[in-house]
């Protein structure tokens, strides 16, 4: 699934530019998790997966860089703070927010067509 | 090829940004791309121990054709009890720790079984030590 679809379905908004870069438009996403716990996260491999998290740190797109995440949605619109902009884009990491809870994304991207990741 | 970072206690922010520039630089090199993301898992799972247990430490790598030695040395109140903090789920944590997304008792589990070898010690009082590898 394309960034823009998922980003269409559960309503949200790209707050930083990297969707212009051509990484953007080739990326192609098959799996997705939902977790505020960022060792959960780390356990497991995330190729093509995109994270969505209630947790708006900075230790979430840290998170993001070491499991090769390139999407992450964050949920009820949290606070996105400038340095997590900053990193998420140097690392070539999208990030989605949406005023969607953790559920409702979930339920949305797996309607969609999005698997779970074990 | 060696390199060496400071780790400080308590800066949460600054947490994990050792183990990202080790991620960027032996990402350059001819290992496979699941040992990097494993490598880069173990040791921002033991900074993020440093930052939210200890005072301060280092964490020293040692980047072999054949492997990566990566050691951690930190000064704090080091770990009474080694068998239980291995267990999954024990955790000492604080709450500014658990609000980042840490501090379910996780950290070490997940460092065991993304290295090959890992050797933890610590003297309670002074700090403690970790030391793991990961062969190519």
């Amino acid at each position: 699934m394309k960034l823009q679809k998922i980003c269409d379905i559960v309503e949200g908004t790209f707050i930083n530019e990297f969707q212009y870069s051509p990484e953007y438009s080739k990326a192609d996403y098959t799996k997705a998790f939902a977790s505020d716990l960022m060792s959960d996260v780390l356990r497991f491999s995330m190729e093509n997966t995109v994270l969505i998290t209630g947790l708006s740190t900075i230790q979430t797109v840290r998170t993001a860089v070491i499991s090769n995440l390139t999407c992450l949605i964050i949920a009820r619109d949290k606070r996105v703070t400038d340095d997590m902009i900053n990193l998420a884009t140097e690392s070539r990491i999208s990030i989605i927010s949406t005023k969607a809870s953790v559920y409702e994304i979930s339920g949305l991207l797996y309607k969609n067509g999005l698997k779970p990741v074990y | 090829m060696k390199m060496q970072y400071f780790i400080q206690g308590g800066d949460f922010s600054a947490g994990g940004r050792a183990s990202t520039e080790v991620k960027s630089t032996i990402k350059q090199f001819n290992i496979p791309p699941d040992k990097v993301r494993r490598i880069a898992v173990a040791l921002y799972e033991a900074e993020m121990n440093v930052v939210a247990h200890a005072y301060r430490g280092t964490m020293n790598v040692d980047l072999r054709p054949d492997f990566i030695r990566v050691v951690f040395e930190d000064e704090g109140p080091g770990i009474e009890d080694i068998e239980k903090a291995m267990e999954e789920g024990f955790s000492t944590a604080s709450d500014k720790v658990r609000q980042m997304g840490f501090g379910a008792g996780m950290g070490l589990p997940n460092i065991k079984k993304n290295c090959d070898e890992m050797i933890l010690s610590s003297i309670p009082g002074k700090g403690t030590r970790l030391e793991i590898k990961v062969v190519f």
